[in-house]
């Protein structure tokens, strides 16, 4: 169980985690989402103890990070992949993090065998990919055995293989009870993995929810039509009470509220020809970029018109720039380090 | 969290990396080659040298004389210890792993000078019984007055330079940084402020000016005219400076973020 109070962090005058209060846990998979600078990895540098929040407080097991005893028994995290010596070897890299908190040596070879980088160990992690280089900072959050475990982006780098790994590897330490906190900008990577979501944007909670109710809230399922009689039908549905929502592009019609099935016998008595009768859902992609395009439009009065977006969730070119406000602040700081 | 843990692992973090050796290796063997060299010359050239500086002749210092350069490679050896971990994100991993800082520091610390402490004093003896062997008739030994203290110095020397490096290193957080800032205030500085008179005496107070007393055995009218300070007061000036860089590194570490 982790537990964010009020936390907020300032660099000058930006506000990178602004007023985050949120729980973490256990037995789920909880994800964290939001763009690219939106404040996720200053959050968990935040959680670890690592930077220190302007105001506000993490307690995990109502306990300061710094309080706890043997850290890494209780709290594994993969930050960066780069969080290691380049010249150690990847064996040495995670001894002597084992070795400060007292877990015993053969269990750094263990974790190595388990991401895969038995082979390596003994090469010097700055000849690693970025794939290894993320397997390694896996090795290290496993490396205490812990109740939590945090991962800021696991995915990246990670070729297909990679990827199921590391989902199956997250659900089943979820399994186990497990609290699993893992960040990421893509909510489709989050649909796969997550049960519970919290979005972030410009360091704001943007939602804290279980992954259903968010597909539930979230995901618009509509019928697409499409007839050479564009007209005639426009008349029957008229006739028969039903509004369509959208006219997207060349002659096709989009009917929220009513099935496939009613829409096909309604164009059959009429005698309507159909080139297309297709139940839709609009992705949960859309339904994340609309709702962090909301936050850089009521923050940042972005250029372009994002309302037109949450009118017609369904096309993704509406919508401007999310998050490319950050991008250059984010950049820098990660630079500046 | 057990300090011995923190040891272990500092030890392991030490060894595990090659600038490690390079550094250490270095500073003894060029401190002892050069000392060696410088003391052949000597030898040969006694006879030339003005008669002030004859009754002046420290033979035990003169084979020291390598540590003028041997004291970068110990400089170089503290900042990377604490700049590499800065440079590679490292420390973040390490900080999650020991998130007390005093006892991180401490825990570096500890490893990191008693490795310079024993490398120090190995420098010491070695540069110590070849020097002296070159010396030939203007030679000294063990038994004389101060030498033992002297050689020993050597070693306390190179130990509290290393921790001075890793305190500013830790400052700065940065190993180029530290590198060329400990360079300049170590070599560079003294040499500038001794070119006038009015700052010679601020020069007698830098950390490598002061703690150097401890290398010397002869209390020749130079030595005591000039610097106010005996060997162990000389030495205690340079654990002022270390303390302060420690105090300094401290004070970055638990204040800002990693």
């Amino acid at each position: 169980m982790i537990e964010l109070d009020g936390l907020t962090k300032r660099f000058g005058a930006k506000t990178a985690v602004d007023n985050l209060s949120f729980q973490v846990k256990p037995g789920l998979v909880t994800g964290f989402l939001g763009p690219n600078g939106a404040g996720k990895s200053t959050t968990m540098r935040m959680m670890l103890d690592l930077d220190n929040p302007t105001s506000g407080a993490v307690r995990i097991y109502g306990k300061r990070y710094r309080e706890l005893r043997e850290p890494l028994k209780h709290v594994g995290a993969l930050l960066d992949a780069k969080a290691m010596h380049g010249g150690r070897s990847a064996y040495n890299n995670l001894l002597c993090l084992a070795q400060s908190n007292g877990i015993p040596q053969r269990r750094v070879a263990e974790v190595l065998d388990l991401v895969g980088l038995a082979p390596v160990a003994r090469k010097k992690s700055k000849g690693f990919s970025l794939g290894m280089g993320q397997r390694l900072g896996i090795a290290s959050a496993l490396l205490g055995d812990p109740q939590i475990l945090m991962f800021d982006e696991p995915v990246n780098g990670l070729d297909p293989e990679g990827i199921l790994w590391i989902r199956n590897l997250m659900k089943g330490l979820a399994a186990e009870g497990r609290t699993i906190f893992v960040s990421s900008h893509l909510m489709s990577e989050m649909a796969l993995t997550a049960d519970h979501l919290i979005v972030i944007g410009q360091g704001r909670l943007l939602a804290d929810t279980s992954m259903a109710d968010f597909i539930h809230q979230n995901s618009r399922s509509f019928v697409r039509m499409r007839s050479p009689q564009l007209e005639q039908l426009k008349d029957v549905l008229h006739e028969a009470g039903i509004a369509p929502v959208g006219v997207p592009d060349g002659g096709a019609l989009e009917i929220d509220g009513v099935g496939a099935e009613q829409l096909g016998e309604l164009a059959a008595r009429h005698r309507i020809v159909l080139h297309e009768l297709s139940p839709q859902r609009a992705s949960l992609e859309e339904a994340f970029m609309r709702m962090t395009a909301d936050s850089v439009e009521y923050h940042a009065h972005a250029p372009g018109a994002p309302g037109a977006a949450i009118d017609n969730p369904a096309r993704p070119a509406d919508v401007p720039a999310w998050g490319a406000g950050f991008d250059a602040a984010d950049s820098t700081r990660k630079g500046g380090r | 969290m057990a300090f011995s843990a923190v040891l272990t692992s500092e030890w392991t973090k030490i060894r595990t990396v090659a600038s490690t050796s390079w550094t250490l290796a270095t500073a003894l063997l060029v401190t002892v080659a050069m000392g060696a060299g410088l003391c052949a010359v000597v030898n040969a050239t006694f006879d030339t040298m003005p008669e002030s500086q004859q009754i002046a002749f420290d033979p035990t210092q003169m084979s020291f004389s390598g540590m003028l350069f041997g004291q970068v490679a110990v400089l170089i050896f503290g900042a990377m210890v604490v700049g590499s971990e800065y440079s590679t994100g490292m420390i973040r991993s390490s900080l999650a792993a020991v998130p007390a800082r005093g006892a991180l520091l401490l825990g570096k610390l500890t490893v990191a000078t008693a490795l310079a402490l024993v490398v120090g004093l190995a420098t010491g003896f070695l540069s110590f019984f070849l020097g002296q062997a070159l010396l030939g008739e203007h030679s000294t030994t063990l038994g004389e007055e101060n030498v033992l203290r002297a050689v020993i110095g050597v070693g306390l020397y190179m130990a509290l330079l290393a921790v001075f490096a890793m305190g500013v290193s830790m400052m700065l957080r940065n190993t180029a940084a530290a590198i060329s800032i400990l360079i300049s205030f170590v070599l560079i500085l003294p040499i500038v402020l001794s070119l006038v008179d009015a700052t010679r005496k601020i020069a007698f107070y830098l950390p490598n000016q002061a703690g150097s007393a401890i290398m010397q055995t002869v209390s020749s009218p130079a030595v005591t005219s000039d610097a106010p300070y005996g060997p162990w007061g000389g030495l205690g000036i340079m654990v002022l400076w270390v303390a302060a860089a420690v105090l300094g590194g401290y004070l970055v570490l638990s204040r800002r973020d990693a």
